[in-house]
């Protein structure tokens, strides 16, 4: 029985020990991505590049998601609101929701799903075809080649794509707001101008966003680097990329959430 | 002309987690000359051109490439050596995400300042060499292997490498398409004054190629000599791999319990 004990005790010693590890393993080769970002700045179309691959083809989701969401929210706001006479506040609704909420969270998480996996897999199989070893065979650092670029793409889109959700989410709970049901158009937006806060709203979103973005693509890039170089392995690790961004975008929400709105009214 | 050799290998032990790759190598690889190192799969082949190009570090022992002990150099000093070699990896290792043209211009466009328009003139001249500037235009994935191979032969000399190693040249390759590697492998080293290491296991091709062989087995060398002597030799295990027979000094049977145990013969007849 005793030696049982110690079995186990031992194999959770090791579960984290390994996962302290591979967390200090992560945070160094996110300061080397940073280190080596040097290359990619002074070739800015290394990243426009990325940009296109990672921000423009998400875009089509990004807008779709969006405008779908924001029409959802206009029903069900409509729908509350009404009850209580209130429902010329449904553009408020519609527009504090996503921008301190769901803009940022939703987009993180369809940015992690189509960008980010695709970011792993474009790594992983680049490592397992060779193509990494043999551009550091070539004298050329993969991280600052292949790595950095398109991490400052992923970072850099994230917050575009947020914001036109938010923008995209606004056009579709006035389509159905007041296209549709027929709520006032005046009251829809001047409400909505005189509630949402430049500062407490917007700007706490843009942060979340920035956020976002970095641990998302942190994740893409340093899972695809280290996956390993086999079917399987590029597999495990794009769900890995998935997986572990969604656990992470939820997380960060409302770590970030209970610092930003705390006390405010 | 310096007569030193351009890669020497002395006492090279190599271990991974524990379990002995390479143990005692000893290699002289002199400039201009065409080596072929031979050995069943999985004897630590890839392994050696590993540790040439600085990839891996050895257990103990050195391998110097021109005059440079490879793995005591910083990594500024490893780079700017690596600029002066090139691996051809097994299947190409083209780059996915750029063309052929692309792919043979990397070289020049990361190390160069070289303008555009002599880029595009140097880019062509590598790819009329191995008989594909009409396919310049193409990605990798349009190419078939043996045209793959020959885009990363060309890419492998973007630079005019004074060392370039290859990495199975031979495998998967069809007969016309390996006589075709073989040839250009041969017919680059002489025009461009360079040395070639080949790992490879099909014994017909480089034999007719190469200026001397080494053979690996369990990671000590068996074998080594000109093709002519190796093709002479009464070593049991160059003549088990260039005969290519199926029992010999590399037995058949993965190290088993006795047959007959593993059946339970003994225990029914007992």
């Amino acid at each position: 029985m005793p030696r049982r004990i110690v079995i186990g005790i031992r194999g959770i010693g090791h579960r984290v020990i390994d996962s302290v590890w591979r967390l200090g393993y992560a945070a160094r080769f996110f300061s080397l991505i940073l280190l080596k970002s040097g290359t990619s700045m002074r070739r800015f179309g290394l990243i426009i590049r990325e940009l296109y691959f990672t921000g423009v083809l998400t875009m089509v989701i990004i807008l779709v998601s969006g405008l779908f969401v924001g029409m959802v929210l206009g029903l069900q706001g409509y729908e509350t609101l009404q009850k209580f006479g209130a429902e010329t506040a449904v553009g408020t609704l519609v527009a504090l929701s996503l921008v301190r909420e769901l803009g940022p969270v939703v987009a993180g998480l369809l940015f992690a799903s189509r960008a980010g996996s695709a970011i792993t897999a474009e790594i992983g199989l680049m490592k397992a075809t060779e193509q990494l070893e043999a551009m550091g065979m070539m004298a050329v650092d993969p991280i600052a080649r292949v790595v950095a670029p398109r991490f400052w793409a992923g970072v850099i889109s994230m917050p575009l794509l947020a914001a036109m959700f938010s923008a995209m989410g606004v056009f579709g709970g006035y389509l159905v707001a007041v296209v549709l049901i027929g709520v006032d158009e005046g009251s829809f937006w001047s409400q909505m101008q005189s509630v949402v806060d430049f500062r407490f709203d917007i700007v706490n979103g843009i942060i979340k966003t920035c956020v976002f973005g970095v641990a998302i693509t942190a994740i893409a890039v340093f899972e695809g680097y280290n996956a390993p170089p086999t079917a399987e392995g590029v597999s495990g690790a794009t769900t890995r990329t998935v997986v572990t961004s969604a656990l992470v975008i939820l997380g960060l929400d409302f770590v970030l959430t209970s610092f930003m709105f705390r006390g405010v009214g | 002309m310096t007569t030193n050799p351009l890669v020497e290998i002395k006492d090279l032990n190599f271990s991974y987690d524990e379990r002995a790759i390479l143990k005692g190598i000893n290699m002289t690889m002199p400039r201009g000359k065409v080596i072929a190192i031979m050995g069943g799969s999985g004897c630590g082949k890839t392994t050696l051109l590993r540790l040439i190009g600085g990839v891996v570090a050895p257990s103990s022992g050195y391998v110097k490439v021109d005059n440079q002990i490879v793995h005591e150099l910083s990594r500024n000093k490893l780079f700017s050596l690596r600029r002066k070699m090139s691996m051809l990896f097994q299947f190409g290792a083209l780059f996915t995400d750029l063309s052929v043209f692309d792919n043979v211009a990397f070289q020049m466009r990361e190390h160069t300042d070289l303008p555009e328009s002599v880029i595009r003139d140097l880019v062509f001249m590598k790819l009329h060499a191995v008989g594909l500037r009409g396919a310049h235009n193409l990605m990798p994935a349009e190419l078939s292997g043996g045209m793959a191979r020959r885009v990363a032969l060309a890419r492998s000399i973007a630079l005019d490498p004074m060392l370039v190693m290859y990495d199975e040249p031979f495998a998967g390759l069809d007969p016309i398409s390996l006589s075709v590697i073989g040839n250009l492998i041969r017919r680059l080293t002489d025009a461009l004054g360079m040395t070639s290491i080949l790992v490879t296991h099909d014994v017909h091709q480089s034999l007719k190629i190469v200026d001397y062989v080494y053979f690996i087995s369990e990671g000590v060398i068996a074998a080594e000599g000109t093709p002519s002597e190796v093709r002479e030799s009464v070593s049991p295990f160059v003549h088990q791999f260039i005969h290519s027979e199926v029992d010999g000094p590399v037995p058949f049977h993965y190290p088993a319990e006795k047959y007959a145990t593993d059946l339970n013969l003994e225990n029914r007849i007992a």
